[in-house]
This record gives structure tokens, C-alpha cells and sequence, in this order.
């Protein structure tokens, strides 16, 4: 059985078909990746596993489990962590707290224990912070780790979130352009990074990624999408020599043939 | 600039980062304490007033400086905790502490109970669902007559803990303790629940809701358990406010009483337990700064008893525009850039406490 698998999804917005019956699964342990050129429906694809968006119809299986009838705060339980195109971090908190916030699906502490800071509630808070620093020291947070993220560069805000994804101890992990408006360095960090989260943690990844440059170092398979449907998939070599994957991205074939 | 070398995950928990911080708050403590013996009637009952305003500042501070969700309604909490207390004490015959407590547990239901359908709400549309709230109950109090004694009110009876009198004109040292007491230890509640999971929860949905969801926070359930636990701590600010004020009636409890409570709280400084308190003293203070700027003008310049109508609440309007203004985080903010810049010195950079807003956020998925 797949990890997580996607059956036939439509979605609409008004008139405006974003995803037209995409299918795919994702196997334990991979890195899947989902290419495409702007307004493929990549994202939508993200909001609708993490249940932000409703499909018109399809299925959405993780552990064949199904994910549509739960809402949105109902996924991170079952062990599928994301990060956001546009890093939704809690500007205010600092770099722990955010982590911190992470470890909120295995709290077990009551309200009221909470207020009163019972013993049991301090066991567990230690045990929270013991797997923040785990994180952090993965991920090499130590100099920004009380710091605010109003603050820091947006480099590290990407980590940041990354982290926080970590911090859930997903089985799973969504990650929307984990690359973006990142510097080169940053970037190639950022590839060992994914691969250690696979290789080293054993969580699996899909990621969202224009950089094919980290696309083809990190990523088992490739899934190509293109006003919403899929053009292809496979490894990314095969992708890359894929004749509509090249028509997809470059706008090839009238030109060159005329 | 003090740096704590931590070697344990207590320290990153525990209530204060070091001896000295404890020994500061020990030293106020102590100080809050010793206060009735300096201070004459008069003023120990306007210190009390800055104690009642305080818990019904914090109470309003976990839900709007903290869950992010604004109220334009808590008189009717203060409402609710003050007839509720009366009511259970002189019907029911209940001791004071057992009808204080329940008192704040009965608002607090009445709170999630109200927070369940108001909370598919958001922004500018909670504030006037709530504004509706705080309307309605100056209504309700009138039309329920047999409980509530109507326009007439309420008389707070005397409180007896334990066999000790506690009137707040025959004992002010001993009513002023007692509202010091529930003040520290609600102050004491609310830092707890700060650095365990709900605080952490109620912030994140703060400052981005889509993000909450996504790590698992329930928005509905912690927002309606923002509304039950601000309204239950209003509740006994309410209940208290009813001892204070001696007799009470739905005049009290009007809109005016809402909106300066949320003006407090955004003077004091949102999302910080100390902005209720920065904000409780300055609520407390100025109706007394102008009665004394006023007799300071008669004495200077002649002319029997000036009196300007509406002052005050020009003058309340003024300082929140002034906040907004020059300071948004308040008087909790300035004193922290304060800090920030003694701890830096002098490398404190001026824009080091602006919030950067150039990137995008995703709004558009609400």
C-alpha cells in the first residue's frame, strides 16, 4: 500500500478547473517531486491534501486512510507535516516557540493542568523541548534559537519553518517550494537537508520545486503538471527528456517547427 | 547585557530566568503588600480599583492579546461574574469563596457556550457580534427583574472568609488583600498557561490561523477555550467589582465599560500579561490626574469648580490615539525597547522592533 494516494481529484474554483483527474501515489520513503510552470496547480494540490480546499470529486488516501473527511487541523495527527510558498511562521514567537508549536498534536496535558503547571505537565514540557533541540541541532538553529522571527533573514525563516514540519514528527512532509528565494549556498544546504530528512529520519517527501537543478539532485520520482493535469511522471531523467515536459516548460513546438 | 547559560530544560521553563528577576518580582510582591499600612482609605480603595482592573485585563488579554480575537463586549462578562456572585451569595446562601469561584466558572460556561456561534466570525464581525452582546445585557439585567432587582440593582452582601469580615468600607486593608491575592494568582495562572501548549496554541492562531491548522491546532475548540477561560477570569473581576462599587445595577455594566477595557489593554501593551497591569494603573490613574489637574487649574486661574463635560473620556480617547499613533505596542513595547536599548547599548538599531511586513502572506486561503 502507498504512503499517500491521490485518485482521480478534480477541483474547481468558479469556472476555472485547477486540478483536472490528477492521479498519483507516493511510496514510504521517497522523495516525490511535483514540477510544473506557474498556475499548474501545485500548490491547490498542497491546500487539498492538507485539506484547505475541497475537491469536486476524487480521493485523497494516506495509509489508506481517507483524508477528506477530516478538516484541516486533522491532518498534522495522523503524521503529515507542510511548509508554505510564502513561510507562515509566527512572526511574534521566537525561533523555539514556533518548533514548540509543532509539538502540539502529542500534547496530553488537560487545560486545567495546564494553568495549575502540574508535574505531569512539566514531564511532558521537557519532553517537548528535548525533541525541539533534536530538531534545532538537525537543522543547526543554535544561534537563532531565542531570537524572533520578525527578525531574522528569510533564509533561515525557511529553515524555520522546515523545522517546525520536523518538530510534528510527521511520516510525511509537504514542502512547497523548500528552495525559493533561496541564495545558492542556501539552496545546496537545503539539499542535503532534504536528503537527510529521508535518508537519516526516514520521512517521506513531496516537495513542490521550480529549481530543477534540486529537483533532479534529491527527487526519486518526478510528477509534471500543467493546467492541471498530469503530463507525466517518472524518474527525473526520464521527466526531463519527456517531449510534452519540454513543450510544457519552453513553449517549443510552433516555433521550432515553423 | 545578561546572558543565562542553560544547563537544564527547567530553564527554559521555569518562571523566572534568574535569582534577580525573582528577587525583583519578591520585592513588588512584598511591596503590594505592605501598601494598606502607608496609604489612607481613600487611596488603598483606588489601588484596589487597579487590582479589579488588572484581572479584568488579563481576562480580556488571553483572548485578544493573545488568541487574537477582539471583544467589544466583556461588561457583560463583568456582568455576568457580579450578579452571578450576588445572586449565588444572597439566594443561595453560599460562603463568599465557594460563590466567587463559581461565579467565574458559571461566565466562563456562559462565554464557550456564546463563543461557539460567534466564533465563525472574524476580525471587525467578532467585534461587532460582541459589541451586540455587550447591549444586550444592560437589557437583559433590567428585564430580569426578580433575580437581578432590575433598575434598583443589587446590594453586594458583606463577605465573610473564614469568620473574617471583608467589607470594603468597614475593612478596605482587608478587600484590597483579598483582590491582591486573586490578582497574583490569576497573574500566576496566566504565565503558566503561556509556556505550556494551550498559550503556544492561542498565539499561533494569532498570528496565522492557516499555519495553526496545519501543525494541528483546532480553531474552534481553542478559540471557545480562549472565550471560556478570558470570560471565567472576567467573571471574578466582575464578581469583585460588584463588592467594590457596593451597589450595582445595569448603568454599571454599560458599553463604555467594554470599550475602556480594550482601551487598556492597547495602551498597556497587547499580547503581554504586564500591558493589563501597565494598562489597569493608567485607567486608575487618570480620572484622578484630571480631578487633580482640575483643582490645580480652579486654585491657579479662579473661577469656582470647573467642569468640562466628557473630559475624561476625551482625554482616554487622546491617549490611545497618542499610542496608536507613536507607540502600538503600548507601554509594555516602550518599556521593553527601553530594556533593549540599555542591554544593546550602543548598538540598538531603531527599526529592530518592526514587524517586517514585505512578505506575502496567505490570506487568500481564508
Amino acid at each position: 500500500m502507498s504512503l499517500l494516494e491521490v485518485r482521480d481529484v478534480t477541483l474547481r474554483f468558479g469556472g476555472i478547473t485547477a486540478l483536472d483527474r490528477v492521479s498519483f501515489s507516493v511510496e514510504r520513503g521517497e522523495v516525490f517531486a511535483i514540477v510544473g510552470p506557474n498556475g499548474a496547480g501545485k500548490s491547490t494540490l498542497f491546500n487539498l491534501i492538507s485539506r484547505f480546499c475541497d475537491p469536486v470529486e476524487g480521493e485523497v488516501r494516506f495509509e489508506g486512510e481517507s483524508l477528506l473527511d477530516r478538516p484541516a487541523s486533522g491532518i498534522a495527527e495522523l503524521g503529515i507535516a507542510r511548509t508554505f510558498q510564502n513561510i507562515e511562521l509566527f512572526e511574534l514567537s521566537t525561533v523555539l516557540e514556533n518548533l514548540l508549536v509543532g509539538r502540539h498534536v502529542r500534547r496530553r496535558a488537560s487545560i486545567a493542568s495546564q494553568i495549575f503547571f502540574t508535574p505531569g505537565v512539566r514531564r511532558e514540557e521537557i519532553a517537548h523541548r528535548a525533541a525541539v533541540e533534536r530538531v534545532i541541532d538537525f537543522l543547526d538553529l543554535q544561534p537563532y534559537r531565542e531570537q524572533r522571527i520578525a527578525g531574522l533573514p528569510y533564509g533561515v525563516r525557511k529553515v524555520v519553518e522546515v523545522g517546525r514540519a520536523l518538530a510534528i514528527e510527521p511520516k510525511l512532509i509537504l514542502m512547497d517550494e523548500p528552495a525559493s528565494g533561496l541564495s545558492p549556498e542556501e539552496t545546496r544546504d537545503m539539499r542535503f537537508r532534504i536528503d537527510d530528512i529521508r535518508r537519516r529520519m526516514g520521512i517521506t517527501v513531496v516537495m513542490v520545486e521550480h529549481d530543477m537543478g534540486l529537483v533532479t539532485a534529491v527527487s526519486d520520482r518526478v510528477l509534471v503538471l500543467a493546467d492541471g493535469q498530469v503530463v507525466t511522471s517518472g524518474t527525473p531523467a526520464e521527466v526531463q527528456s519527456h517531449p510534452k515536459v519540454i513543450e510544457a516548460y519552453l513553449g517549443a513546438d510552433a516555433e521550432v517547427a515553423a | 547585557m545578561r546572558v543565562h547559560f542553560k544547563t537544564s530544560y527547567h530553564h527554559d521553563i521555569r518562571l523566572f530566568p534568574d535569582a534577580r528577576r525573582a528577587l525583583r518580582w519578591a520585592g513588588l510582591v512584598v511591596l503590594a503588600l505592605a501598601l494598606p499600612f502607608v496609604l489612607d482609605d481613600f487611596l488603598i480603595g483606588e489601588a484596589t480599583n487597579v487590582l479589579i482592573w488588572a484581572i479584568a485585563g488579563m481576562g480580556l488579554m488571553v483572548l485578544t492579546g493573545h488568541a487574537g480575537q477582539p471583544s467589544l463586549g466583556h461588561a457583560a462578562f463583568l456582568a455576568a461574574g457580579c450578579y452571578a456572585n450576588a445572586i449565588l451569595m444572597e439566594r443561595f446562601g453560599l460562603p463568599f469563596l465557594a460563590s466567587f469561584t463559581l461565579a467565574g466558572l458559571l461566565t466562563g460556561l456562559v462565554g464557550v457556550l456564546i463563543a461557539i456561534p460567534a466564533l465563525r466570525l472574524h476580525g471587525i464581525y467578532l467585534a461587532i457580534a460582541t459589541l451586540a452582546l455587550s447591549i444586550l445585557t444592560e437589557d437583559i439585567i433590567v428585564l430580569a427583574e426578580p433575580w437581578t432587582g432590575g433598575v434598583v440593582g443589587l446590594v453586594a452582601p458583606t463577605i465573610s472568609i473564614a469568620g473574617v469580615e471583608v467589607d470594603r468600607y468597614g475593612s478596605p486593608d482587608r478587600f484590597y488583600w483579598l483582590c491582591l491575592a486573586v490578582a497574583l494568582l490569576v497573574t500566576l495562572g496566566y504565565r503558566n498557561l503561556l509556556r505550556a501548549p494551550l498559550g503556544r496554541a492561542f498565539v499561533a492562531l494569532r498570528d496565522s490561523e492557516i499555519s495553526a491548522q496545519a501543525m494541528g491546532v483546532n480553531p474552534a475548540r481553542t478559540k471557545a477555550a480562549a472565550f471560556g477561560l478570558s470570560c471565567m477570569v472576567t467573571g471574578w473581576a466582575g464578581a469583585l467589582m460588584g463588592h467594590f462599587f457596593f451597589t450595582f445595577n445595569h448603568e454599571v455594566f454599560t458599553i463604555v465599560l467594554s470599550i475602556q477595557l480594550l482601551l487598556m489593554i492597547v495602551i498597556g501593551g497587547l499580547g503581554s500579561i504586564q500591558g493589563a497591569w501597565y494598562g489597569a494603573i493608567v485607567v486608575g490613574i487618570i480620572p484622578q490626574a484630571i480631578n487633580v489637574a482640575r483643582d490645580w487649574v480652579t486654585a491657579a486661574f479662579g473661577g469656582g469648580g470647573l467642569a468640562i463635560p466628557g473630559i475624561e473620556a476625551g482625554i482616554f480617547g487622546l491617549v490611545l490615539v497618542l499610542f496608536i499613533l507613536f507607540e502600538p505596542l503600548g507601554i509594555h513595547g516602550r518599556v521593553m525597547k527601553w530594556k533593549v536599548w540599555f542591554d544593546l547599548f550602543p548598538l540598538y538599531r531603531r527599526d529592530m522592533f518592526r514587524r517586517q511586513k514585505s512578505y506575502l502572506k496567505t490570506e487568500r486561503m481564508r
